[in-house]
């Protein structure tokens, strides 16, 4: 193993303390929002597919790149649109309650 | 140069996901800080675009109008009650994305029409991050198609379960481990490889195959915490730290998440695993309700206890979700406090079928956050309560939790709900719930059952304490 191999090791440990640190105080009311959020985040792995899909290493991999880039994508898109739907949803409620129209039960 | 605009755009993307996650630490924030992190993803792709070993975009862009297509209607338009699947769902796709991003290296490798063909000693190291990837990735993509499956209810949500189950899963943990090994002994086996990616896909299978609806909420945090491992797995295999970093977060975040389920839920993972909860030998509780009378109620009735109740405790469970009853129980509550009465929610941890479940629902109804309250948060508040409404919950607020220790939940925390002065059960039948034991608070002398749909019932009970 060489010294990126290293490097990559620290950066995986350090990052996996943040976010555990960092996940611990989140309450659970945002449980689901924080799974949707980490969703849209591991998206990032289009970037790893792109390079697959565009760097010309023969049919096979760029057909598999393409697929990748499109899951991939699907999980970045879908995932923050659906992140921000949520949280626009979590309202305090310490003014007056909103004014909502009774409706059929959507 | 080129490079080192590519690498500063990861780096703000890492800052960003970091900010963005810390910013769900707080409700008001998150929003913003979930903006931020957008942006830094966006930064990512389009430094990834400047990446000088791309040579054509053609295809790229293909799959980058694929996924915008496919992924915008599954942000905007999925129901916050179909919110388990769709989460289990986009972890197969990000599963997928992982696997196959690995599978393309490795044939990049050694197949491909030029193959590398790189020295053993440089490739252990990166074949072992390629093994993680696509066996996380694989066992992932297959074992959250199952559970979508099993949320979206075209498979049983009940355990399948047969002899030798688990004699079977360890066999095909340890050739995918054996493989493994080779493969990294010598990286380029392609027989390994790939009976290495194939087996990693049946253990997905059969790792949810036995697992019951009520112990989903577990099974999608690991597999959250899953991709994420495969994500990571992919940053060490090309060698890209933004990826490390993301999946780290994600995996963190999903281990978290599932220890946090299993405790409440006083078991273990391996428990939850290969347990199949409610189906070993039927270990049913000694107390079956032989004889034990439970008392109904008229929604009138009802509607008088709670029109006039100065505390009300609202429990919801999965019974709510199904019903899709969240707005009328909004309703109902606010017709309470309009006249007079306190109106707060408590939420048991795995209440409903994922994480936050029960929050979301709610939250889409209008309910504020600051009314909903966690188990420990609320736990001594019933016995000043009023009325307790428990709307399709049933393992969370069963007394046997406590006082049997025959039962299969035995141990497990629960709502104290029976410390409440009367407590309302909205419920469909007498029929145990998904454990199958019997629930004790339903035949205590202060619960009245309000038997049917919990929708119909509970537009029902608001329409009685209008007239009130």
């Amino acid at each position: 193993m060489n010294t990126t191999g290293f490097m990559q090791l620290y950066i995986f440990i350090l990052a996996g303390f943040v976010g555990f640190l960092m996940i611990s105080r989140v309450p659970p009311l945002l449980h689901t929002p924080l799974m949707a959020a980490t969703n849209a985040i591991s998206g990032i792995s289009l970037v790893g597919s792109i390079v697959l899909a565009g760097g010309q290493y023969g049919k096979l991999p760029t057909i598999l790149g393409v697929i990748a880039v499109a899951c991939a994508m699907t999980n970045v898109v879908g995932g923050f649109i659906i992140t921000d739907r949520m949280l626009n949803m979590f309202k305090r409620g310490d003014k007056k309650p909103p004014v909502t129209k009774p409706d059929g039960g959507a | 140069m080129q490079e080192t605009i590519v690498q500063l755009t990861y780096l703000t993307a890492s800052v960003l996901f970091i900010l963005g996650l810390r910013s769900l630490t707080k409700p008001d924030d998150a929003r913003r800080g979930m903006q931020l992190a957008a942006l830094g993803m966006l930064l990512a792709i389009v430094g990834t675009l400047l990446h000088q070993e791309i040579l054509t975009y053609t295809w790229i862009v293909a799959g980058l109008i694929i996924g915008t297509v496919v992924g915008y209607p599954l942000g905007q338009f999925v129901p916050m009650t179909a919110m388990p699947q769709r989460i289990a769902f986009s972890h197969m796709f990000g599963a997928l994305a992982a696997t196959l991003v690995g599978v393309g290296e490795f044939y990049h490798m050694y197949q491909g029409e030029h193959p590398t063909n790189p020295s053993v000693a440089d490739t252990r190291f990166k074949m072992a991050a390629i093994g993680f990837e696509v066996m996380f990735g694989a066992l992932t993509v297959s074992g959250s198609f199952m559970a979508f499956g099993k949320l979206q209810e075209f498979i049983t949500g009940r355990p399948i379960t047969f002899k030798g189950q688990n004699l079977l899963n360890g066999l095909l943990f340890v050739a995918a481990s054996g493989c493994f090994g080779w493969l990294i002994y010598e990286p380029s086996n392609v027989v390994a490889f790939y009976s290495m990616v194939t087996i990693a896909f049946a253990i997905g299978f059969m790792l949810v195959l036995p697992i019951g609806g009520a112990d989903m909420p577990v099974v999608v945090s690991l597999l959250n915490a899953y991709a994420g491992l495969a994500a990571a797995a992919t940053g060490f295999a090309i060698g890209n730290n933004v990826l490390i970093i993301a999946g780290a977060l994600d995996g963190a975040s999903g281990f978290i998440l599932s220890m946090i389920m299993s405790k409440a839920m006083n078991r273990s993972f391996a428990n939850v695993l290969f347990g199949a909860f409610g189906s070993g030998g039927g270990a049913a509780s000694k107390k079956t309700a032989d004889g034990m009378v439970a008392k109904s109620i008229k929604a009138e009735d009802a509607a008088v206890l709670l029109g006039y109740a100065g505390k009300v405790i609202v429990v919801p469970g999965y019974g709510m979700a199904v019903a899709q009853a969240q707005h009328q129980v909004r309703e109902l509550a606010e017709l309470i406090e309009k006249k007079g009465g306190e109106v707060k929610y408590a939420i048991h941890p795995v209440a409903g079928r994922m994480p936050g479940h029960m929050n979301v629902l709610l939250a889409e109804a209008n309910v504020p956050y600051d009314r909903m309250y966690d188990m420990e948060e609320i736990n001594d508040q019933f016995a000043e309560c009023d009325v307790a409404i428990v709307i399709g919950a049933n393992d969370v607020v069963n007394p046997a939790a406590k006082t049997d220790p025959g039962s299969p939940i035995y141990g497990m925390p629960i709502l104290r709900v029976s410390e409440a002065k009367s407590v309302i059960v909205l419920k469909r039948s007498m029929n145990t719930g998904f454990a199958g034991i019997e629930n004790e608070l339903f035949f205590d002398e202060k619960t009245s059952m309000l038997f049917g749909d919990a929708k119909a019932s509970l537009s029902k009970l608001v329409s009685e304490v209008k007239q009130l």
